[in-house]
């Protein structure tokens, strides 16, 4: 099953190093990992995305918990939480295709960022699967380059 | 140098003052030897180890017989990887010890400087937490920390890296705190509803049996567990790190269960319909196969650190905390409770005598065409230091010490047992040796464990220390010839030594006493007068012919096991 782990940790050098290493010791591929500063100076929050056993991911996340840097893990609910992606697309846009993938481009509220000649850059915000659709829809274009941020997350209410 | 300015080395060493350091074993090299002059006007006695490995063993063997925080010393790149064996060594048994290790200036970290390993990034996932300094000005609170961090909650081993440049540069000296370690907060009381739940659970059962582990040796929970025992008088089985937890001679005390574990203690185990687990964290030398462990029973798991809970076997009721906190909460509510186990115990009696003694009353008889025996041995050293700290070595005879050297509760005890290091023994002896100079200290090792760090006699002799050393030579490695010759195809030739070692005489030129033993009666006429002999000797045991080490779990469960001698 798919997990989004919260992890709420000092903001110092090598923090990342003990973090993914807890991870990889066990096999486990870190789907997606972002991390930012929080309204708490000197902390970070790492949101990570990681897909394997339950019973294995727990002790990972008790692991995690026993890491000194890290303050405390959250193995977020997915029915309660609200997450965000970010992608940016490069699409080289024939004459002929203009219309039609500013047409998608509406219906998908994506926006461009930047267009020279015929290659286009798109960005786009939305939840994973929103910004999974959206990449589908332009695959029917030639992407020339495309990057995504990973998932953030955070849960609803308190 | 001005007034109110110190240098990361002299602070090093007053912070390493300031928290109750009396003795750093260590090893000079060049990016450590500023620690090495501020030392110079210490109080702190510096005890010269022959290998890092050993130096890291012996802070361990220190902290152990002690229960204080040991502190070992080693230079950069190879000095460090030379620690890391100990330091592994000491995360799997939670022992505390706080490693100092110098590293090549700032300014060429990073540029494959000479002698320079990245040390933090080796030990990340073998301590409890690791530090690279990068100012002076750090020391003295990440010292504080470190101790505070390696003896408390679940205890571990803490690395403190420290550049030459950090350790020479001037600063001016002030009061520096230690963080707050947010994310740092051992649960050390137990949880009063699960403590209540756990007395109605003790109630109902038919069949409570106790598992001791390492965490009431850790946790100096002799006299609480002991207080539990008298009171519910609930059998009790240990595991290898908590064979030391209560007195072997103890009549509700099986003895050791698990892989090598013995038949009443491993029916116990599997017949039981109430397991306490005290301070084990279940490892699958005890445990045996999962899917068979302990099957009927209910298990209460006791443990500080609460990513135990559920690791290994699913608890019923964890209890996460303290065991010196939880256990008189729970004697304290067992008492109110009268509880009747005596059909259970009387079934376990039938079992096999438990008294922690070997059925086998054999004589030492010397036309005995076997040869010497280490379980002979070891009966008759077990009345000869009724009241000594063991200190095994790993192999056959380690497990032969497990079975055949009843201990008395305490810091009496002490093994590799998580990593099961060949080579801990001997350094491991000098750091208890050191740490407990009150009390006697017997090793107990074979030849291959023995040869591993045997640069340490010198140590040994250097230090001053009284050491009886009872060498199991055999001139092969027992345990995998018998492992040879149960699982494999008795491809003898790899773990059999060809060349007769005389340690007698390596002892001898390390400074040390060397006696070799050709027969029991060599061995019981020498060893009558051990208790009282100075400093290091070395008892060079030749066995005959060795048995394989029973009893030993062969099938999918802890009955399925090889009886023999036992």
């Amino acid at each position: 099953m798919k997990h989004t782990l919260s992890i709420l940790c000092d903001d110092i050098p090598g923090v990342m190093t003990r973090i993914s290493g807890l991870f990889s010791r066990r096999g486990f591929n870190i789907e997606s990992l972002t991390v930012g500063h929080t309204e708490k100076p000197g902390k970070s929050r790492f949101t990570i995305v990681v897909e394997g056993n339950d019973q294995i991911l727990e002790q990972v996340r008790k692991q995690l918990q026993k890491l000194v840097h890290v303050i405390k893990v959250w193995d977020l609910n997915h029915e309660r939480i609200i997450e965000r992606e970010h992608a940016l697309i490069k699409i080289e846009v024939a004459e002929q295709e203009r219309s039609n993938i500013l047409q998608i481009i509406t219906a998908l509220q994506a926006r461009i960022v930047s267009s020279s000649g015929s290659i286009w850059v798109f960005e786009i915000t939305g939840d994973t699967a929103a910004v999974d659709s959206a990449v589908n829809l332009l695959s029917q274009f030639q992407i020339v380059e495309s990057i995504r941020t990973g998932k953030i997350a955070l849960e609803q209410g308190n | 140098m001005k007034k109110g300015k110190s240098t990361g080395a002299k602070t090093l060493v007053k912070s390493l003052e300031n928290a109750g350091t009396e003795v750093i074993f260590g090893y000079p090299g060049g990016a450590n030897l500023p620690i090495y002059e501020a030392m110079q006007r210490s109080e702190i006695r510096h005890v010269l180890a022959r290998h890092e490995q050993g130096a890291a063993h012996m802070a361990d063997g220190y902290a152990r017989a002690s229960g204080k925080t040991g502190v070992c010393l080693a230079t950069s790149g190879p000095g460090a990887t030379n620690l890391v064996t100990g330091i592994a060594t000491a995360y799997m048994d939670s022992s505390p010890i706080v490693a100092i290790t110098g590293q090549v200036p700032r300014n060429v970290i990073g540029n494959d400087a000479f002698q320079e390993v990245d040390i933090t990034g080796i030990t990340i996932p073998i301590t409890k937490h690791n530090y690279l300094v990068q100012t002076a000005s750090q020391i003295a609170p990440i010292v504080e920390e470190a101790f505070f961090l390696s003896g408390t909650g679940r205890k571990g081993p803490v690395l403190v890296d420290i550049p030459k440049d950090v350790q020479t540069e001037e600063f001016a000296s002030q009061q520096e705190k230690r963080g707050n370690l947010e994310g740092y907060n051992p649960t050390m009381k137990g949880h009063p509803g699960q403590i209540k739940r756990a007395v109605s659970m003790i109630r109902e059962a038919e069949r409570p049996l106790v598992i001791a582990g390492g965490g009431v040796f850790l946790a100096d929970g002799f006299e609480v567990l002991s207080q539990f025992i008298e009171t519910t008088k609930i059998p009790l089985v240990y595991t290898l790190m908590g064979k030391s937890a209560f007195d072997n001679r103890h009549p509700l005390n099986l003895g050791l269960f698990g892989y090598h574990g013995r038949r009443v203690s491993n029916t116990a185990v599997t017949k039981a319909d109430l397991v306490l687990a005290i301070g084990t964290r279940f490892g699958d030398r005890s445990t045996g196969p999962l899917a068979s462990f302990a099957r009927d029973a209910k298990i209460i798991h006791i443990d500080i650190d609460p990513a135990e809970i559920g690791k290994n076997v699913p608890a019923y009721l964890p209890i996460v905390g303290d065991i010196s906190n939880i256990l008189p909460r729970l004697t304290e509510l067992a008492e109110t409770s009268t509880m009747q186990f005596e059909g259970w115990t009387e079934y376990l009696k039938n079992q096999k005598p438990p008294n922690g003694q070997s059925q086998r009353s054999k004589n030492y008889s010397a036309d005995d065409p076997a040869g010497i025996h280490t379980a002979d041995i070891l009966r008759i050293a077990a009345d000869i230091f009724p009241d000594a700290i063991i200190v095994t070595d790993v192999g056959r005879h380690q497990i032969y010490a497990a079975q055949h050297f009843p201990v008395s509760s305490g810091r009496t005890f002490i093994t590799s047992g998580g990593l099961g290091t060949m080579g801990f023994g001997l350094p491991a002896a000098i750091g208890a040796a050191v740490g407990r100079p009150d009390k006697k200290i017997v090793l107990i090792t074979g030849d291959g464990s023995f040869l591993m760090n045997i640069q340490e006699l010198v140590t040994a002799k250097e230090s001053g220390i009284n050491l009886t050393v009872l060498l199991m030579n055999d001139s092969r490695l027992g345990m995998i010839q018998q492992l040879q010759d149960y699982f494999y195809e008795k491809r003898f030739d790899i773990s059999k030594f060809d060349t007769d070692i005389r340690f007698d005489r390596i002892a001898e030129d390390f400074g040390c006493t060397g006696i070799r033993i050709n027969t029991i009666e060599d061995f019981f006429k020498n060893i009558k007068t051990a208790s009282e002999q100075r400093g290091v000797t070395v008892y060079d045991c030749i066995l005959g012919e060795e048995e394989n080490v029973y009893p030993m779990v062969t099938g999918s469960n802890l009955l399925e096991l090889e009886e023999g001698d036992e």
